[in-house]
């Protein structure tokens, strides 16, 4: 099941250093996007033209002529296979953003395509939803919104039965969706979502990412949290969908579930559930049980491949289990909805030392989970204590600052939790631990740590003694004059001095 | 952004000790800690903690973007024609026949020939074409019901659901599969041109189902408009079966012309 995902892509002609350069590169662009809330990407599919044609991978510029030409046979050529032949052309053509402006500054080239896309012959059909696949993908809006005539046709198709176009129809309406505001106001009033919702009972896994991901593109709007994902009433929104459910279905583990698949699910939910819409409803669809046992079995893979890959699934399921858990309905909701501990426990743990080696900023994220689990649960503190998990769990403060804070913060969360749970923190390795961090320049880290030793010192009194005798007044001595650390540092002190 | 419940993360962005953020109780030798755990919420948007994450995620979506070798895989088989008789469409390769037959001989009216995308807009046809029924009942009450999938509602005429579909919908007002039906017999080429002809000023879109034709039986059927020509065989050979045969009576004839 967890087998190595299919990769649909070509092998690889540059080198290794060359890859990770351009892959920095990209990284760079990407996270300056985030920044500017402008992150925003689209999925290509693509033949390998080059196969195909025999030539090298540089795609001839169309000129206005030569577009017109192939427009007008395809349209009227009297030999099916010429139409087709003109098609493919001008498809390729496309692949180059100059012939793509040419295509949509002439008058009537988006006419003529629709109406080859919606005529009876199946190869033409194919060819021009290619045509319009390539104009999706543009990065200039001009091009991408010329596309719009076709959109009424493309969720037509989606209750159709051809999966290979079918597959190409969503990939070109998640392209557009994510294109801008105005696509989406013209795809709503269209039925897009209960055109998702039929379609996503397809048995076809090549459809179902397809669809994923288009669906992944829409939750991902600006506007999703009030326009799209409510209200649980109307059909034509994601909630009062059945899109939910069949949501879930997918993210069940087992024999059937397939990688590529969950993961642009697992990331329909992420983006559903911090909007923060209607969390309730997930609950009682099951998504925590979903979720808790798909987190087991991610944890079981990663023991047992080496295959990387395995945290782009983790992410949205760990941050789709750290905001549920937030709601008040998790509380009222018993029995089976609830996540077994132990194991839920051990898994993240799995995961943590997974992204310890392979991800390590993914760390963060898998702590908030724990933090949540810990924060009011004491059972979850004491499974975190049963299966001795204190000490991984120290070994990742080095990390960097965040992650001591957090780690920090899920260690308070036990130590809150009275003396029961304090004897087990000390003795131990934490103390050390926790005059290392004291010594820390940053002033979150440092915050926390003192927050650790208060209740420490509240709980297990005989901690102080040995905190004196480590030279602990020493380290506190350090951070006196630190504005924010003041109090804190007086406080405990005091307590150090009087017990 | 952050819901009164939730505590900011800890991060670059952090502003502050996140215990004066949340309130905090008064310090001290008070049994209660100054900060108390809290399940937090977060939302990726704003905040940088999950910038990472979301950076994967978008770095996995761009490296769908690489060629993606369909074709060449795709296994190609000795040439073959289409089952459905009178269809002479020839294929080397099975993904080219799925979509053909999907396309052509999937959701196709027995009556008038007319392929469908969907079997709800074969459905439709069927009901607002074919069925004497339906025009009865349709001076009485609203019967065309709307064609975009989960809307409900129903009109009196085929233009006020028209209307519906451009106004509230957005659908243009050419949209190939809703066409008025006008009249019974072979109307003539008129008005409602298929505008893909009209974009290279060429009439040609009507008979385009003719030019298609390789074979000399053209039961592959036309989705022109009212102005196009119906391709009616009178023979339907004995390999084709539509359940109750192709006559027509006042039981429902929804479900008899689906291919499963």
């Amino acid at each position: 099941m967890w087998s190595r995902r299919l990769s649909r892509l070509r092998p690889v002609v540059c080198g290794v250093e060359e890859l990770r350069r351009r892959r920095r590169e990209r990284e760079a662009v990407l996270r300056k996007a985030r920044r500017e809330q402008q992150l925003v990407s689209k999925r290509l599919l693509r033949e390998d033209a080059r196969e195909e044609a025999g030539e090298g991978l540089v795609v001839a510029i169309l000129g206005e002529v030569e577009v017109q030409q192939f427009l007008r046979l395809a349209q009227r050529g009297t030999e099916e296979k010429e139409r087709e032949k003109a098609l493919v052309s001008l498809r390729r053509g496309l692949q180059h953003p100059e012939t793509q402006q040419t295509f949509i500054r002439l008058e009537g080239s988006m006419r003529t395509l629709v109406g080859l896309l919606t005529s009876n012959q199946a190869l033409l059909q194919l060819e021009a939803a290619r045509c319009l696949h390539e104009l999706s993908h543009s990065e200039q809006s001009a091009v991408a919104e010329a596309c719009l005539p076709a959109t009424s046709y493309l969720l037509t198709y989606l209750s159709g039965h051809s999966s290979d176009f079918i597959e190409l129809c969503l990939y070109t309406l998640g392209n557009l969706i994510v294109e801008s505001e105005a696509v989406r106001r013209q795809l709503l009033p269209q039925g897009i979502v209960p055109a998702l919702a039929a379609c996503i009972q397809s048995p076809h896994v090549a459809v179902l990412e397809a669809l994923g991901y288009a669906l992944s593109q829409l939750l991902q709007a600006k506007e999703a949290p009030e326009k799209i994902i409510p209200p649980a009433s109307a059909s034509s929104s994601i909630l009062g969908s059945t899109l939910p459910q069949h949501m879930l279905q997918l993210l069940q583990p087992g024999p059937k579930l397939n990688p590529g698949v969950a993961v642009e699910f697992a990331w329909c939910l992420h983006y559903i559930t911090c909007s923060q819409v209607n969390n309730a409803l997930l609950i009682t669809h099951g998504a925590l049980s979903t979720l808790g046992l798909l987190l087991l079995d991610l944890a079981g893979a990663v023991q047992r491949t080496e295959d990387a890959g395995l945290e782009l699934l983790a992410c949205p399921v760990l941050r789709c289990l750290s905001n549920l858990l937030t709601e008040a309905a998790v509380e009222t909701v018993g029995g089976q909805m609830q996540l077994r501990d132990e194991r839920v426990m051990a898994a993240l743990f799995i995961l943590l030392q997974f992204f310890l080696q392979k991800q390590p900023s993914l760390l963060p994220e898998g702590l908030w989970l724990l933090n949540n689990l810990t924060a009011n649960s004491p059972s979850f503190c004491t499974s975190l204590l049963s299966l001795d998990l204190i000490e991984p769990l120290l070994q990742l403060l080095p990390v960097s600052n965040v992650v001591s804070v957090m780690v920090l913060t899920v260690l308070c969360n036990v130590a809150e939790k009275g003396p029961a749970y304090c004897q087990h923190l000390w003795p131990g390795p934490l103390l050390p631990s926790l005059l290392n961090t004291l010594a820390f320049s940053d002033t979150e880290v440092v915050g926390q740590s003192l927050e650790l030793l208060h209740l420490l010192f509240l709980y297990q009194p005989e901690a102080v003694q040995a905190f004196l005798q480590q030279s602990g007044l020493k380290a506190l001595e350090r951070h006196q004059e630190e504005a924010q650390l003041q109090d804190r540092v007086h406080a405990l002190w005091q307590t150090a001095l009087h017990r | 952004a952050a819901a009164p419940r939730a505590a900011r993360p800890p991060g670059r962005a952090a502003r502050g000790s996140r215990a004066a953020a949340r309130g905090a109780r008064p310090r001290g030798r008070g049994r209660a800690p100054s900060s108390s755990p809290r399940a937090w919420y977060a939302s990726p948007r704003e905040h940088e903690f999950f910038e990472d994450g979301d950076v994967q995620r978008h770095l996995y979506l761009q490296d769908v973007l690489s060629q993606v070798a369909e074709a060449p895989e795709r296994p190609r088989v000795p040439e073959f024609t289409c089952h459905v008789a009178g269809c002479c469409q020839v294929f080397d390769a099975l993904e080219d026949y799925e979509h053909h037959y999907h396309t052509l001989h999937r959701n196709v009216c027995s009556f008038c020939r007319r392929a469908f995308p969907s079997g709800h807009l074969l459905d439709a046809h069927i009901l607002e074409w074919h069925d004497s029924l339906f025009q009865i009942l349709s001076e009485r009450q609203d019967m065309y019901q709307c064609l975009v999938e989960g809307c409900t509602e129903k009109f009196k005429t085929s233009k006020a659901r028209k209307d519906h579909l451009v106004r509230l919908h957005l659908y243009p007002a050419d949209f190939r599969f809703d066409k008025p039906q006008k009249g019974r017999g072979p109307a003539t080429p008129g008005a409602s041109q298929n505008t893909a002809a009209e974009a290279l000023g060429d009439d040609r879109e009507p008979s385009e189902g003719e030019a298609m034709e390789v074979c000399s039986e053209p039961t592959a059927p036309s989705p022109a408009p009212a102005g196009g020509r119906w391709t009616y065989s009178h023979r339907i050979p004995s390999t084709i079966c539509f359940g109750q045969g192709a006559s027509r009576g006042f039981k429902s004839t929804k479900k008899r012309n689906k291919h499963h």
